[in-house]
């Protein structure tokens, strides 16, 4: 018996492929095989006999037919191994073309970031018409007719037609106007941010024909200069990701705020980057003051109850603050170049128990 | 504006510091600008004297001279032909900044003798024009510092200048004087008010002077006066220091002494040589078409209504903006007559725009100039004749009346403290009024009549809270709309702004913000560039009409960036375009927009021109981001930029469009100048209907446990039939067990024949309540087949 399963074992081993196996297993262990004629012969057996070569025919029958299994799989296995061998391919060869890496514009992220702050506020988004009144372009907001600030805003007027003798529209030269139709819409108490484009006459250097602004416009019986402090304070904070930073607030003037200020904040341009809150310089940011009581009159509100501020920021200036981007006139220029290495990718949506950039 | 320190000091008693005191300019809302202190350039020199100079052994022109400083004796090689023993220089050593030279100095060897720094010209200082040779400095000691000799000798050289913004409700710190008031407001020092004598006048003025009815009410009062016997000629050094230091050219005594009181008192002046003018003066509107030659040597003509001044001759000064050359005077001049008169601000501004004359006097009378001082300057200005010109004065005449400025606002001291946010005591708020010139009575404050800016309540809140600094405002936390967690503040229409934003950027476009201004060929080829659109002042006639389309903003984007060399594009935009000029007349829009290739050039052959499936497979999947209904028609006809035969309108209904996608009509590339192909689609957010459920609730999953059974089928039908008529018809056929109907082959011709072709769907059964036996599936199979047939007209491809 012992030769029996020296011979098949040591055949299965050598065997080199299945059907080879297949031979060796109906040689051993097939209904005509030399396992299954030992078994045959278990009957002329004493019983005592076949007591002790039965189970050690099964025994073998089970070694053999392991062997074959086992053998079996290794062929299997070593066939897949060879096929795999020549399936092989250059993986450093560049991928199909059909992603595009799509971006967002940098005016489009800063105005989420702004509203995502502002939202914490209690500040919600109010939109208007960019092409709007001179009524809520100027005189609402208490610039009448003959005011230098008009003559200095470089006003886009939008052409009359004959005949027509009313005082031609512009296209809006701040989101101010918006404060009056929010204020006409929703009343007070009030707390909005305006964001947009805005436009003025003007192309330099630093200057392009249109701009984006925000707008932000708080009513309350008891809002104070000392809120819109910190209001801004806070802001300025958050939105250029800083643990501390110093506001000035310089008297100036606005029409449509009494008092006014001009609000710069502390920076350093050391090597020419822009450090928020540390350094010598002065950074002007936006200007803002507290609603002129004319001014909320011509919203529809009564100045006798309500009070509160309002203020105006460059989104595009922020942006280019933040991020450091050098030049304005090239946020209209949708150079490709620009748009890639300025932009932002779809799922940086700011929020701020994530941080609004990374 | 611009002063200096000195000038200031006129007026202010003051020990602050320049810094100080610029810090409390920009803080009081006159931002200074600009800051020239000659000083600072000069505090490295010190004076020294030559002890002896002897001829340089190898230059003919030289000398070589030892020279006692505050250092010793020092060896310096000088050029200079008045550079002898016994002067006193100023000495400039080496590792100073010469700033007349724009170098360092260092130690030097001329001409083999080593020289240990040099002796400075007036300009090389750039204290002068004199470069005849080496300052001599007539006083002072070996060692004093150049700055304080020139504080003791001539203050004007180290007079540190200072450029303020004058914001447009500050005229009164258009002069000297009145920034002066605002820092003695300020308590940085006392301001100087210096009495002043009513002239009395000699003898009648030959000159009289009339204003015309129809004038009054830009003319009010004019007040005037002649000196008789003055002589003029250059004014005294002080006035001429003055004057340069803020940048005016010193012309002559009389013409010096009106811009003194421009600048220092916001008081503009005139003076009329008498012996040029004939008769006497009258203040009227222009008839139109007259001349006149002004003082800045042009000629201007002047339209119906503008005020002129005219003597006998014709119009001899542009009112309030600009004399005339024939009248001026000149160092000739024995008779003056001198104009204090107060102009309306309207008119003033008015009449500058249009003649386009940008004088001292025009800025400050547009922006208001003091009505009462109109006679006192003209006295103060008849005293600075007579002191430095010498004369005889006549009485005065005054045409008109000094208009009436008078007004009183209530000061609500609380009012003030809950506006700014500040503790400001009631006795200080009234304190910085009195100072500012308020007259208080009781709680009403008497504006002064420098002020025209305030005209109510809250101006009396910013000039208190402007003088107690907002500098030193403390912010204050500004309470929360409601406790707890902050409510989201997006409107859902924002919101699907955002979305469509930021999907456009998921499915790979670069977002781009582009004017809302284009030129009127582009406009025009997408249904705009008319008049209603038309801007009356564009800037350039590439941004002349507002856009009514987002598209040839983008494909304009796509040419400059394919000229760049990038063929390959694919850009979105979202923005407003506009129907009309009015306001409103503005919608919303989505566009995206490819160009070229749907990648570069690639080992897997992938690379394709876009396509309008490509168009189709972005539009469904912003709409689909943005909640579009999923069941929509595709309508075609659309507008006349895309292809007739390539483009489709995703509507609810024939007249609600949600958006269209398609190819770009090929007219409108090579007009617009893109290069290979070019498939677009446009959104229309707003028309997209808000869904009705409210709450963020899912409903019930309800999914089936039997098993799903997929049939093919193809259909030939004409070839003009469309996939999605098909389609409908096939899931039409029993809508409780047909889940979906998919189209995925299409074959036109061949052995179908002309106008033929076969379009194969695969029908996928759901069954809910019992598994599906083939007879089930044949009787709807024959149900899908009637249904197609029937609305297509075609037959099951054999």
């Amino acid at each position: 018996m012992d030769d029996l399963k020296a011979k098949y074992l040591g055949q299965i081993a050598e065997a080199a492929d299945e059907s080879a196996l297949e031979a060796i297993r109906l040689a051993a262990v097939g209904k005509k095989g030399e396992v299954a004629l030992k078994m045959r012969e278990l009957g002329k057996m004493t019983p005592e006999e076949r007591q002790v070569a039965g189970p050690a025919l099964n025994a073998l029958k089970d070694e053999i037919n392991s062997a074959l299994a086992a053998k079996k799989a290794g062929l299997a296995d070593a066939a897949l191994d060879e096929r795999l061998r020549s399936e092989w391919l250059d993986v450093t060869l560049p991928t199909r073309p059909q992603r595009r890496q799509g971006t967002l514009h940098p005016i489009t992220q800063v105005q989420e970031e702004i509203t995502a702050i502002f939202a914490e506020l209690g500040f919600s988004v109010q939109e208007g018409p960019r092409i709007d009144t001179d009524w809520y372009n100027f005189d609402a907001l208490n610039i009448p007719g003959h005011h230098p600030a008009r003559a200095e805003m470089d006003t886009f007027y939008m052409h009359r037609g004959e005949g027509d003798n009313r005082p031609p529209h512009v296209l809006r030269t701040h989101t101010s106007p918006v404060q009056i139709r929010s204020m006409e819409k929703l009343g007070a108490p009030l707390r909005i941010i305006c964001p947009g484009g805005v436009y003025r006459a003007d192309y330099d250097q630093t200057h392009t024909p249109m701009f984006h602004q925000v707008e932000g416009l708080a009513l309350d019986k008891d809002i104070s200069m000392a809120n819109l402090k910190w209001v801004l304070e806070e802001f300025v904070k958050a939105f250029f990701e800083v643990d501390d930073v110093e506001l000035r607030f310089r008297a100036s003037h606005f029409p449509f705020t009494e008092p006014s200020a001009e609000v710069d904040i502390r920076c350093s341009w050391e090597g020419g980057t822009l450090k928020v809150g540390e350094g010598d310089d002065w950074l002007e940011v936006l200007g803002s003051g507290m609603v002129h009581p004319k001014v909320i009159a011509a919203g529809g509100i009564d100045p006798e109850v309500y009070q509160g501020f309002a203020f105006g920021i460059g989104i595009d200036r922020l942006a280019m603050l933040k991020y450091g981007i050098p030049d304005l006139r090239a946020f209209f220029d949708s150079d490709l170049r620009w748009l890639r290495h300025y932009g932002f990718q779809c799922l940086d949506m700011p929020t701020l128990h994530g941080g609004l950039s990374r | 504006m611009k002063f200096t320190l000195s000038w200031l000091k006129e007026h202010l008693d003051t020990t602050a510091s320049v810094d100080e005191i610029c810090e409390a300019l920009t803080d009081l809302g006159l931002e200074v600008e600009e800051v020239v202190n000659p000083a600072e350039t000069l505090k490295a020199f010190t004076l020294a004297k030559i002890e002896a100079a002897e001829q340089h052994p190898d230059a003919d022109r030289l000398r070589v001279c030892k020279v006692m400083t505050d250092e010793g004796e020092k060896q310096i090689v000088c050029g200079a032909p008045n550079a002898r023993a016994g002067i006193t220089v100023v000495l400039c050593k080496p590792g100073d900044y010469v700033p007349g030279l724009d170098f360092t100095l260092s130690v030097g060897k001329i001409r083999g003798v080593e020289s240990h720094g040099m002796m400075a010209s007036w300009r090389e200082l750039e204290l002068g024009e004199d470069h005849d040779g080496i300052a001599e400095l007539d006083s002072g000691e070996v060692g004093d510092s150049l700055v304080d000799w020139l504080a003791q000798n001539d203050p004007a050289k180290v007079d540190t200048m200072i450029e303020i913004a004058i914001t447009p409700n500050r005229p009164d710190a258009l002069g000297v004087y009145g920034i002066a008031r605002d820092l003695a407001a300020r308590g940085l020092g006392e301001l100087k008010t210096t009495e002043f004598t009513p002239i009395d006048g000699k003898f009648p003025c030959p000159i009289k002077v009339t204003i015309d009815e129809d004038t009054l009410d830009g003319a009010p009062v004019f007040a005037g006066r002649v000196i008789r016997g003055v002589k003029n000629g250059p004014s005294p050094k002080w006035l001429q220091d003055r004057l340069t230091a803020i940048g005016l050219r010193p012309i002559s005594t009389l013409v010096d002494i009106t811009n003194f009181f421009t600048f220092d008192q916001n008081r503009p002046l005139h003076v009329f040589d008498v012996a040029k003018v004939s008769g006497d003066l009258r203040v009227h509107r222009a008839t139109g078409g007259e001349t006149l030659l002004a003082l800045d040597e042009k000629e201007y003509t002047f339209a119906v209504g503008q005020m002129v001044i005219s003597d006998d001759k014709g119009v001899e000064s542009v009112a309030g903006i600009m004399g005339g050359e024939e009248t001026g005077c000149t160092e000739e001049t024995v008779d003056v007559f001198i104009e204090s008169a107060f102009w309306d601000h309207i008119q003033i501004a008015t009449t500058g725009r249009a003649l386009k004359i940008n004088s001292d006097a025009r800025y400050r009378f547009e922006r208001g100039v003091d009505p009462e001082f109109t006679v006192e300057g003209l006295e103060r200005a008849t005293q600075m004749i007579l002191d430095l010109c010498g004369g005889e004065p006549s009485e005065k005449v005054i045409a008109g009346d000094v208009p009436n400025h008078a007004r009183a606002y209530k000061l609500n001291p609380e009012r003030v403290q809950s506006l700014v946010g500040m503790e400001i005591h009631e006795s200080e708020q009234r304190q910085t009024l009195t100072r500012l010139g308020f007259r208080l009575e009781g709680n009403m404050a008497h504006v002064p009549s420098w002020r025209p800016d305030v005209m109510g309540e809250a101006d009396l809140v910013e000039e208190v809270a402007r003088i107690a600094s907002l500098t030193k405002l403390e912010g204050k936390p500004l309470p929360r709309l409601t406790d707890g967690i902050p409510k989201p503040v997006m409107t859902a229409q924002q919101r699907r702004m955002q979305m469509a934003r930021r999907t456009s950027a998921a499915l790979g476009y670069n977002e781009l913000v582009s004017y809302t201004f284009i030129d009127q060929a582009a406009a025009a080829l997408f249904g705009g560039g008319d008049d209603i659109t038309r801007l009356a002042n564009p800037i350039s006639s590439e941004m002349s009409h507002m856009r009514p389309d987002l598209l040839p903003g983008l494909l304009q984007a796509a040419a400059r960036n394919q000229a760049r060399g990038y063929m390959d594009l694919a850009l979105f935009e979202v923005g407003p375009v506009f129907q009309g000029g009015e306001p409103g007349e503005q919608r919303e829009q989505i566009a995206g927009l490819l160009v070229g290739k749907n990648g570069s050039k690639d080992v897997h052959g992938a690379s394709r021109d876009v396509d309008v499936y490509d168009a189709k497979a972005d539009v469904e999947a912003v709409l689909s981001a943005i909640g579009a209904p999923a069941k929509v028609q595709i309508l075609r006809e659309g507008d006349a930029w895309w292809h007739p035969g390539r483009h489709g309108r995703i509507c609810l209904g024939p007249k609600k469009t949600l958006g269209v996608f398609g190819e770009v009509h090929p007219k409108v590339l090579s007009e617009l100048g893109i290069k290979g192909a070019a498939v677009a689609f446009t959104i229309w957010p707003e028309e997209i209907p808000m869904p009705r459920k409210s709450g963020a609730n899912r409903g019930a999953l309800e999914i089936s446990d039997l098993q799903a059974v997929e049939r093919d089928f193809a259909f030939v039908v004409d070839t003009e039939v469309e996939a999605l008529t098909l389609v409908n018809a096939a899931a039409g056929a029993d809508k409780a067990l047909i889940s979906d109907v998919r189209v995925f082959d299409e074959f036109i011709g061949g052995s179908l024949g002309e106008g033929k072709k076969s379009l194969a769907i695969t029908v996928r059964l759901q069954p809910t309540d019992k598994t599906l036996k083939e007879k089930d599936i044949e009787a709807v199979s024959a149900k899908i087949i009637a249904k197609v047939t029937k609305a297509t007209g075609g037959e099951l491809r054999a």
